[in-house]
């Protein structure tokens, strides 16, 4: 059967469990002299990419050759796209070329969902609209385990953009999963109309909300996905939710500063607040690469189970 | 065994210990030990795993069981490789390619606890502790108290 990783709903504690664990084996390869292991050797890896992307993009192009698996990149603006070319007819064209694993990200939720029914390839979701972007929470959730051991019981607070944000529905469905308590904070209008059944706190509050976190996630300002003036103006919302130069200096050392990139430097976080030693906002990219690798892996690598007559080799 | 690895190389220096997870790990650090006591000097050892590296990924399930750490320059050294039980000899084919990603060994040696036959590759090892001739679908183990063989349950 093929395995997808569509969402974190998808995954159980136990497969969380496999992926840090595969991840940490990752990081080792990356500390190599070669940092570059056959695994995935023969395999074949598309970016299918119908939005922009610097890190998501480049960190799983790194991801598969570090694995040996050739790679394709599909970039919208310079393929037949432009001449009308539907996604169903694009993948199955894609397809038809022999690949193993598609990376797709697509402006509308739910499309790598459909490019799952359309292939036979495993599909990563790589960003579907506002609905989900299952890497990058397991990337911070990697990060976080790295600094405080594990997320259970840590308090975590989202700001920011959360209407708008992928990344804030995949982490909040992550970390929850994996124990950490979340408290989002934003202003009522960056807020999606229904929380029912998100297992997390609001508050419009972050100075109040900073004494007792030990992470602190920002999000970007998207504002390319506003459609109308949900904030007064960008000096007002950093004044009211941006992690200004004051605010960081009031969290405790142990306090991490995290942002999933890419950073409206001086709106949701002051500049210099980037260079502090808890702000791991380049570990998280770097750990994006093993992470990824992880995935790849755990879709292409790890074979059925099969009864092994080989003990002790 | 410790004195056939000193006699051949002619004394431990630039001579390096990695165990092959999981099994060979513990029997490196064993051979580091008594070697040190024989010769009096230290040297590096580091462990092995080869999961990335295997002929048969996507066949069954292959998940690393620990994490490689070789902590030192294998350029110039001699190492041996410590293992458990050599049967087909892939995992030995895939460390042999793993090592060469860390540095260019002087030459590699193998040292393993059970010889028990089978091999798919034309790979023999340097240092046994025992030949132990098997059927295919039987089971080695090798404990701190010895040699265990059993049958596959199937």
């Amino acid at each position: 059967m093929t395995r997808h990783l569509l969402s974190i709903d998808d995954l159980s504690l136990d497969d969380l469990d496999e992926l840090f664990r595969l991840t940490d084996g990752f990081v080792e390869v990356g500390r190599r002299r070669i940092p570059k292991v056959p695994a995935l050797k023969g395999r074949t890896v598309v970016s299918l990419f119908y939005e922009d992307s610097t890190r998501t993009r480049l960190s799983f192009e790194t991801a598969a050759k570090r694995l040996t698996a050739d790679t394709m990149t599909f970039s919208v603006s310079t393929s037949s796209v432009k001449k009308g070319e539907s996604v169903r007819d694009t993948v199955e064209t894609i397809e038809a070329m022999g690949i193993d694993a598609i990376v797709v990200r697509h402006a509308s939720a739910g499309v790598p969902w459909q490019v799952a029914q359309w292939s036979s390839a495993s599909v990563i979701n790589g960003g579907d609209g506002w609905h989900g972007h299952p890497t990058q929470a397991l990337l911070d959730s990697y990060t976080i385990r790295t600094h405080l051991g594990s997320l259970e019981g840590h308090h975590i607070a989202i700001v920011g953009d959360i209407k708008h944000s992928r990344v804030a529905r995949s982490d909040v469905a992550a970390f929850t999963k994996l124990g950490a308590r979340v408290t989002l904070v934003a202003p009522g209008t960056l807020l999606p109309p229904s929380l029912e059944g998100w297992p997390v706190e609001v508050s419009h509050d972050l100075d109040a909300v900073l004494d007792e976190v030990d992470v602190v996630y920002l999000l970007r300002m998207q504002q390319e996905r506003m459609t109308e003036a949900l904030v007064p103006s960008l000096e007002e919302y950093t004044v009211g939710y941006g992690l200004t130069r004051d605010r960081a200096a009031r969290l405790g050392d142990h306090v991490l500063i995290m942002h999933p990139g890419p950073m409206n430097r001086g709106v949701e976080i002051a500049a210099e607040v980037t260079d502090l030693p808890n702000a791991v906002i380049l570990e998280q990219v770097a750990n994006g690469v093993p992470v990824r690798m992880a995935v790849l892996f755990w879709l292409l690598g790890v074979g059925p189970p099969a009864v092994d007559p080989e003990g002790g080799e | 065994m410790a004195h056939e690895i000193i006699e051949r190389n002619q004394g431990v220096d630039d001579l390096a210990l990695i165990g092959l997870q999981t099994g060979g790990v513990p029997l490196a650090d064993q051979f580091a030990d008594a070697l040190t006591q024989i010769d009096g000097s230290d040297l590096p050892v580091g462990s092995l795993d080869v999961a990335f590296y295997r002929d048969d990924i996507g066949l069954r399930p292959v998940l690393p069981e620990a994490v490689t750490d070789i902590p030192f320059d294998l350029t110039g050294r001699t190492v041996v490789l410590v293992d458990d039980v050599l049967f087909t000899g892939r995992t030995i084919r895939a460390a042999l390619d793993a090592l060469t990603d860390y540095g260019r060994p002087r030459a590699v040696q193998l040292a393993v606890m059970v010889d028990r036959g089978h091999r798919e590759l034309p790979i023999r090892p340097d240092y046994v502790g025992k030949n132990l001739p098997t059927r295919r679908d039987e089971v080695v183990n090798v404990g701190p108290d010895g040699v265990d063989l059993g049958e596959t349950v199937k």
